[in-house]
């Protein structure tokens, strides 16, 4: 036989679990990682390239350009560099990220190997349309799920993000009062509860916006609603399920109202996941509505974009859409990129909003995961988003306190007042939430309650799952009630960083890297 | 379903914690008329990985992937060669899942990339500060416009002729939408534009791109003093972002505003999208400037670490009163960008701009051969114009149908003007064989 | 020498034809730590009630109210490198703006310290 010789243990001795410190700074798995520019080798590339053809430069009046001031690395250490930085990351790969409001479900990487298929990612957008059949059939196979699925009779695939859809939304409404002469429409009536990009869109278009406060069921008080209408009213935007997790009971009445004003209904869609296949919004009097394909349909967040927001319009709204967007006609699909062409300047679109012809690369992944889950897939998961959602208010509310009588929808929405008389704030029990191995939810929206705590688990989360964060809450929430104020404080612990002091950074901003900044780095 | 944990079990026991009889009891409050009773009809059921993959193929299969021909299409989008590890870093799951970073603790990656993004778009531009990235290239030109309406406080901008038509029809959407006046001057293939008369007290920006639409690459120095002169700013628009390799940066010759378009570096053509727009500025301006922004600072132990910063510009804190109501940035295209600058280096950047230049030289040189085609430009990048005999659209369907991408027809952008203009690009990736191709093509042709 | 305060929280002092004008302590404890002030230009007209200046914390804007009428003579620039000043000290080297008075009537409208003092504590 062999012997283990060399005295190596085989069991761990398990005498001191104090978190040790090193002298590189690194913990194990979590690694310190310079800034790239503090790792310059001058002269190395990780790409090699070849020798630059012997030709006279030809750039007239133009001078080359000196040093740009890159760093040189070499191509493993650039892998190491981001592979170490992608651990500093949560994600949805990693674990529950029940960020309310911002869905983040499950992101199949089917999606990822369509989209890289050369025929859609290796295709020019300004190539001639005859070779792009494929790409424009794709889209308008979107635009079909995307109209059947909301009942709606058009939809423009161009916006880069909700945001921008909410824009391209506005610019219809905008559009269509000025083709009814009635521009001096300005004021938009906009629900407390909002997303800060209702009103920020709004405003940008230059309406006014004109609060209406929520009821006591966290819903619009339909008779303050009503009671703001008026001749100047151009419309109602308005998030349904709404920011509260809630449906709005009085949609209908809602858009009776708008439309008996003479107004339109804006409806955010940034919350359609929890409703897709399962209501009609078509029925709900909608003129206008934007789905985020980063919620709903499951593409990417990627650390903050790339977005995608195509808005379904009704028939009122559906001659004034942005260009570009698909036809199909006898010769095939066609793209129509400009108003004045088509309609010999006499078009009621509004115009472009960005360059090209939308953002490709998420309707291919939006349609892989459409497809992939087919209507009964999708119906079964708005089900289980709402359901999960239910769940997690039901267990929690006798420990947390809920804000509004369920049934929710894909999320749930609770306030601080059970940390009232603990000096625990909401913020502190989201920092204690991560050191437990999980994303916070969404803290301080929306407005409409005090310190909120916004739930959405979606649909991603299995049961087991659910209840070990259930769990972790309720602890955590009996540990305030203890008046452990110092644990919370201090909380987190176990993560790459701990709280960051957000005030240093806005009163003194450091924005970029300078070789001027590195010393005192090094001094630390 | 393949992504959907919940058992039939699971179910149950659930709607049994929640005190409901069915998932349907919770929808109540959805008008009934509303509410459908199952899934949509007519519409197909789910499908395998297998079964989908047939069908998007079936799709993809009917284009003509631009790296499968000679391509000279460029004109805002650039195809250039994308390193491997550019690719498999961006899916690695912790950056392509992760939410915007409003969890500093947990989100070092994106914030440290971002941080580092900042800076290489600011070296790039030769400007102070630049922000996290904005939705593409002509929404960062549009918001540079509006950005300069609130500094000056003045409401007029004015487009050259050598902005891209879509740039300029994105800004000109705004202006009518948004209160604005934008004054877009006609496509000017030769120059010879006079933009500082233009120039009132109403004025609060020009806008030009360099390189322009056409190609054609200028030194702004002398206009930027002119214009600042009068009170206005200038906003310089870059479309490839890899001539900033090789041309004096925007920043140095003057530019208040640069607002670009980064595709050229980690980003695929993608059929227009989803690409990833670069906005920098003077650091006097960065409290106007639109998107987000990430910044250093010390955590609780005193280690650098970094945040999002000055965030009271924007929509969810200020709400109508933003500076923008953009509420996302471009982040994983941002990342794409970043990681293929660092692969590149200051060597590899610089080299790979001047072999995109000597290309474009090479190619415009035999095309000045060819019967019948005069190159527009003196000089350029990596593109240029080129006049023919014929309407540059019937032949470039006619190279298509030899499966050779000939470019861009300029009237495709500029609708019923300037038919005889190609533009055409090349790139490192351009060939031999393919300047061959095109040539041969063209001679026949014409 | 008179100090004045408004229910936005807004303070004003008068000496001679010029009024200093800031934010109240209590403001400054309510925004916490101050990050930025936005100050108008030199020359602008202000009109009682309308917005004259903006100050961040690090998850707040809030406009400041002219308190009273009349022309800005002079911004506290120290505020632009120190913020902080609106912090430690609110009411006194954490000023943001002295101007003429167009109508000193105005004033009588606004409250004196010991009725400010009450109207906070009435806020709780």
């Amino acid at each position: 036989m062999t012997m283990n010789s060399q005295g190596r243990p085989s069991t761990p001795a398990g005498a001191d679990s104090a978190v040790p410190e090193t002298v590189t700074g690194n913990r194990g798995l979590q690694i310190e990682e310079a800034l790239i520019f503090e790792q310059d080798s001058p002269g190395m590339s990780g790409v090699d390239l070849p020798a630059v053809p012997a030709t006279p430069l030809r750039l007239g009046a133009v001078k080359p350009r000196g040093r740009v001031g890159l760093p040189g690395l070499s191509e493993p250490q650039v892998v190491r560099h981001y592979t170490r930085l992608s651990q500093k990351n949560y994600s949805i790969d990693t674990g529950l990220y029940p960020l309310g409001s911002c869905t983040m479900k499950h992101n199949p990487r089917l999606n990822e190997k369509m989209a890289r298929l050369p025929g859609f990612g290796d295709v020019h957008p300004l190539q001639p349309v005859s070779t792009v059949q494929g790409a424009l059939e794709l889209m308008d196979a979107l635009a079909h799920w995307l109209k059947t699925l909301t009942g709606m009779p058009a939809v423009t695939l161009a916006p880069a993000a909700g945001a921008h859809g909410e824009m391209a939304g506005m610019m219809a409404i905008r559009a269509a009062l000025e083709h009814r002469g009635e521009a001096g429409r300005t004021r938009v009536l906009v629900p407390e509860s909002a997303h800060g990009t209702n009103p920020a869109t709004a405003a940008a278009l230059g309406f006014s916006v004109d609060p209406i406060p929520a009821g006591p069921d966290g819903r619009v008080d339909l008779a303050a609603m009503e009671a703001k209408l008026g001749p100047d009213v151009a419309g109602i935007m308005l998030t349904n399920p709404n920011t509260c997790g809630l449906f709005e009971r009085d949609i209908r009445a809602i858009a009776d109202a708008i439309h008996g004003a003479g107004g339109y209904f804006y409806c955010d869609g940034a919350n359609f996941n929890a409703i897709v296949g399962r209501v009609k919004p078509a029925d709900l009097g909608i003129d206008a509505m934007h789905i985020n394909l980063h919620k709903t349909f499951s593409t990417p967040h990627g650390g903050g974009g790339p977005g995608s927001g195509p808005v379904v319009f009704s028939e009122a709204l559906a001659p004034f859409v942005p260009v570009p967007y698909v036809v199909h006609d006898a010769n095939g699909f066609r793209l129509v990129e400009g108003a004045q062409v088509e309609n010999g300047g006499q078009g009621t679109e509004v115009g472009r909003m960005k360059a090209f012809h939308g953002q490709m690369g998420m309707f291919v992944r939006a349609l892989s995961y459409i497809l992939s889950h087919g209507a009964d897939g999708l119906w079964q998961a708005a089900g289980d988003a709402v359901l999960n959602a239910n769940y997690v208010m039901a267990r929690l509310q006798d420990t947390l306190s809920a804000s509004f009588e369920g049934p929710c929808m894909h999320e749930c929405l609770f306030d601080d007042r059970f940390l009232k008389g603990t000096g625990v704030t909401t913020l502190d029990i989201a920092k204690a939430l991560i050191d437990e191995g999980f994303h916070p939810m969404t803290m301080y929206f929306p407005l409409v309650v005090h310190g909120a705590l916004l739930i959405e688990p979606t649909e991603t989360e299995s049961k087991a799952g659910l209840d070990q964060f259930i769990l972790a809450l309720k602890s955590l929430a009996e540990r305030a009630k203890e008046g452990d104020v110092a644990y919370f404080q201090g909380a987190p612990r176990l993560t790459p960083r701990r709280r960051l002091d957000e005030t240093a950074a806005a009163r003194k901003p450091v924005l970029r890297w300078t070789p001027a900044s590195e010393p005192a780095l090094a001094a630390e | 379903m393949r992504y959907l944990p919940l058992t039939e079990a699971d179910r149950h026991a659930m709607l049994a914690a929640i005190g409901a009889s069915s998932v349907d009891e919770l929808f109540r409050d959805v008008p009934p008329a509303a509410r459908r009773s199952g899934p949509v009809e007519g519409l197909p059921g789910f499908a395998g990985e297998l079964e989908v993959e047939r069908q998007l193929a079936a799709m993809a299969a009917k284009n003509i992937a631009a790296g499968s021909v000679p391509s000279f299409v460029g004109c805002g989008a650039y195809r250039h060669h994308i390193p491997a590890t550019v690719d498999y870093m961006v899916q690695r799951g912790e950056f392509l899942t992760a939410y915007t970073p409003y969890q500093p603790e947990i989100s070092q990656g994106t914030l440290q990339v971002l941080f580092e993004f900042q800076t290489q778009v600011s070296l790039l531009t030769g400007m102070d500060v630049a922000n996290a990235s904005m939705y593409d290239g002509a929404t960062a030109c549009a918001e540079a416009v509006m950005m300069a309406n609130r500094l000056t406080r003045r409401k007029k901008a004015i487009l050259s002729g050598g902005l891209h038509p879509h740039y300029r029809d994105v800004t000109t959407t705004d202006a009518h939408f948004i209160g604005f006046e934008a004054v877009a001057l006609p496509p000017a293939p030769k120059g010879g534009e006079d933009l500082v008369a233009l120039v009132d007290a109403d004025t609060a920006c020009i806008v030009v791109q360099n390189p322009d639409v056409f190609g054609q690459v200028r030194d702004y120095t002398t206009l930027a003093q002119q214009c600042q002169a009068k009170g206005a700013l200038l906003i310089v628009v870059v479309t490839e972002a890899v001539s900033l390799g090789l041309l004096t940066p925007p920043g140095e010759m003057g530019a208040d505003i640069v607002a670009a378009e980064g595709q050229s570096l980690g980003n695929a053509l993608n059929f227009g999208g989803p690409y990833v727009g670069l906005f920098a500025v003077k650091e006097k301006y960065v409290r106007q400037m639109p998107g987000r922004l990430c910044g250093q600072t010390v955590d609780a132990d005193g280690r650098r670490g970094f945040v999002l910063t000055l965030s009271t510009r924007e929509q969810h804190i200020r709400r109508e009163k933003a500076t923008s109501n953009i509420c996302t940035n471009a982040g994983l295209c941002a990342l794409a960008f970043s990681i293929h600058l660092s692969l590149l280096g200051e060597e590899g950047f610089t080299r790979l701009a001047r072999i995109n230049h000597a290309k474009a030289v090479q190619l415009a040189d035999r095309l000045s051969g060819v019967k019948g085609v005069s190159v527009v430009n003196d000089s350029f990048f990596n593109e240029f114009t080129v006049t023919l005999p014929r309407a540059a659209a019937e032949v470039v369907e006619e190279l298509a149908k030899r499966r050779i991408l000939a470019g861009v027809p300029a009237s495709r952008l500029f609708a019923g003007q300037l038919e005889d203009h190609l533009i055409l690009a090349a790139t490192e990736t351009t060939t031999e064989s393919d300047m061959d191709a095109l040539t041969k093509a063209l001679s026949e042709v014409l | 020498m008179t100090v004045k305060y408004t229910k936005d929280h807004e303070w004003v002092r008068v000496e001679g034809d010029v009024a200093t004008v800031g934010i109240s302590d209590y403001a400054q404890s309510q925004l916490g730590d101050v990050v930025f002030v936005e100050l108008p230009e030199v020359g602008r007209e202000l009109t009682q009630g309308k917005e004259a200046a903006v100050v961040e914390s690090v998850k707040a804007a809030s406009e400041v109210f002219a308190p009273a009428s009349g022309t800005v003579t002079e911004v506290n620039a120290d505020l632009e490198g120190e913020p902080a000043k609106v912090n430690t000290g609110a009411e006194g080297d954490g000023w943001f703006f002295r101007m003429t008075l167009a109508n000193p009537a105005e004033l009588d409208g606004l409250m004196d310290e010991a009725a400010y003092k009450d109207f906070v504590e009435g806020l709780h």
